[in-house]
């Protein structure tokens, strides 16, 4: 194959329910070319770096919508440290308040997603978010 | 990077046997030379595959399946494919969302991988992948494919044993095997078998298996009737089984038969000969990809482009454009 595949993986940790945006998002990344594996629903930290490094990802794309994003993401990003993925481009989408986001970006959060955000936003942004990591 | 990724991922060091499949998903010189690291050290694991449409549990049976080998002490490699889009070249590959309780087994690897525009329901890098999952040390490879059907016989070429996997249907006796894959199968499954009508698919099933009486096996490259016996004592027959992979019924029985099918290739000498036959369909496969590869490289884009040209304004016809493109590249096949 002539190009690099962008693989991504997409996942909603913890127990929110609420998967359209993460889905419209994934199918959006696959209309641009990308692979996107998509864990689905109640994904546990653990899980989802031990399917990043499994699937050896260039991205992972995290949907929160519960609140609950503070104690989630920095657990995803350190277990991914851990693993030797500190490469792996961190994304965030759903209800982030403005005021957490400062604090998501110093630990190493590429882009956060909120509602209005437009797919070809996504898309660039994951685009470009890959090839700075590289 | 070769030495170091390769020696980890011989050793089962997870992170380098990831990286090493997207290694061998690009190809390339980078690919070869891990592979001829890599392949002394294969032909230890037994290759299972899994087919079947889509709907049929595919996914949730190979989860059960690799529980059931854990129980036995086995670690086991996953790949499972997913059909590439044609139109963006993207792709979703879902089937992970069936085998969460595994994601954090550490004697489990499962890989995602996309077709890539193979056809025959496997990726081109697929035999590769479970070539480094063997060398890994994985006693066991699961390959699940697409699952589209009637092309999807290419599983059976890279799989050592192929299980077909159908449902229950809506009440008669069509089932959704096609002929072409009953034929590959060496075992049967009625996954779902607690929907009505299992009892009505596995007498189904069996009627189509003594219909067609023999079995298929490749030789250089076709698909041929095999009448009876291959080797020393009986032919196998393919049994039918019946499970509920969503509550592991039915699954350590089917992992014994699987595991008895791997000891009759042994048995028979047939695991030899489809291994024969296996190589030279991976050897045709290379040398075809390759050999292309080489020939395009020897042709510049304007050429190709007049070529082309040509063809559109039937001024030549595509047969003797690509004769004359290869004598123009040094490959014109008249012999000396």
């Amino acid at each position: 194959m002539p190009e690099k595949k962008i693989r991504v993986l997409v996942a909603k940790p913890g127990l929110d329910g609420h998967d359209r945006g993460a889905k419209v998002v994934a199918r959006a990344l696959r209309d641009a070319g990308m692979e996107v594996i998509y864990t689905g629903l109640r994904q546990t930290p653990e899980m989802i770096a031990s399917a990043a490094l499994q699937e050896d990802v260039d991205a992972v794309g995290l949907s929160i919508l519960s609140g609950a994003h503070m104690t989630l993401v920095p657990r995803v990003i350190k277990l991914l440290k851990e693993q030797g993925l500190e490469h792996v481009a961190v994304f965030l989408g759903g209800i982030v308040p403005d005021e957490d986001a400062p604090a998501l970006r110093a630990l190493g959060v590429k882009a956060i997603y909120g509602p209005g955000t437009t797919l070809d936003e996504i898309v660039r942004g994951v685009r470009e978010g890959v090839a700075a990591g590289e | 990077m070769s030495v170091d990724v390769v020696t980890e991922a011989l050793a089962g060091e997870r992170r380098a046997v990831a990286r090493l499949i997207s290694v061998m998903e690009r190809g390339g010189e980078e690919a070869r030379q891990a592979l001829s690291r890599l392949y002394p050290r294969t032909g230890r694991a037994h290759i299972v595959g899994i087919t079947g449409a889509s709907g049929t549990g595919k996914s949730t049976l190979v989860n059960a399946m690799a529980k059931v080998y854990r129980k036995q002490g086995l670690t086991v490699g996953i790949i499972a494919v997913d059909p590439t889009s044609p139109f963006s070249g993207g792709a979703i590959l879902g089937d992970r969302i069936r085998m969460r309780d595994l994601t954090t087994d550490e004697g489990i690897f499962i890989r995602s991988m996309a077709t890539r525009g193979s056809l025959g329901g496997l990726a081109r890098a697929t035999a590769d992948a479970a070539h480094i999952l063997d060398a890994a040390g994985y006693p066991v490879i699961l390959l699940e494919t697409v699952g589209a059907g009637q092309n999807e016989v290419d599983i059976a070429r890279t799989a050592q044993t192929t299980l077909v996997v159908d449902m229950p249907s809506a009440g008669d006796d069509i089932q959704a095997i096609k002929a072409g894959i009953l034929e590959i199968a060496d075992l049967l499954v009625v996954n779902k078998a607690d929907l009505a009508g299992a009892d009505n698919a596995v007498a189904a099933l069996r009627a189509m298996l003594d219909l067609g009486a023999a079995r298929t096996e490749w030789h250089h490259g076709h698909l041929e009737r095999v009448e009876g016996v291959v080797g020393a004592g009986e032919a196998w027959r393919p049994p039918v089984l019946k499970t509920v992979a969503s509550r592991g019924e039915g699954v350590a029985e089917l992992v014994t038969a699987v595991q008895a099918h791997r000891q009759y290739l042994e048995d028979s000498g047939l695991k030899q000969r489809r291994e024969q036959e296996r190589v030279e369909e991976g050897l045709r496969r290379i040398l075809r990809h390759t050999l292309l590869e080489r020939l395009l490289g020897q042709i510049s884009e304007q050429n190709l482009e007049r070529t082309v040209q040509r063809v559109v304004a039937r001024e030549q016809d595509p047969y003797s454009a690509a004769e004359m493109l290869m004598a123009e590249a040094g490959l014109d096949g008249k012999k000396e």
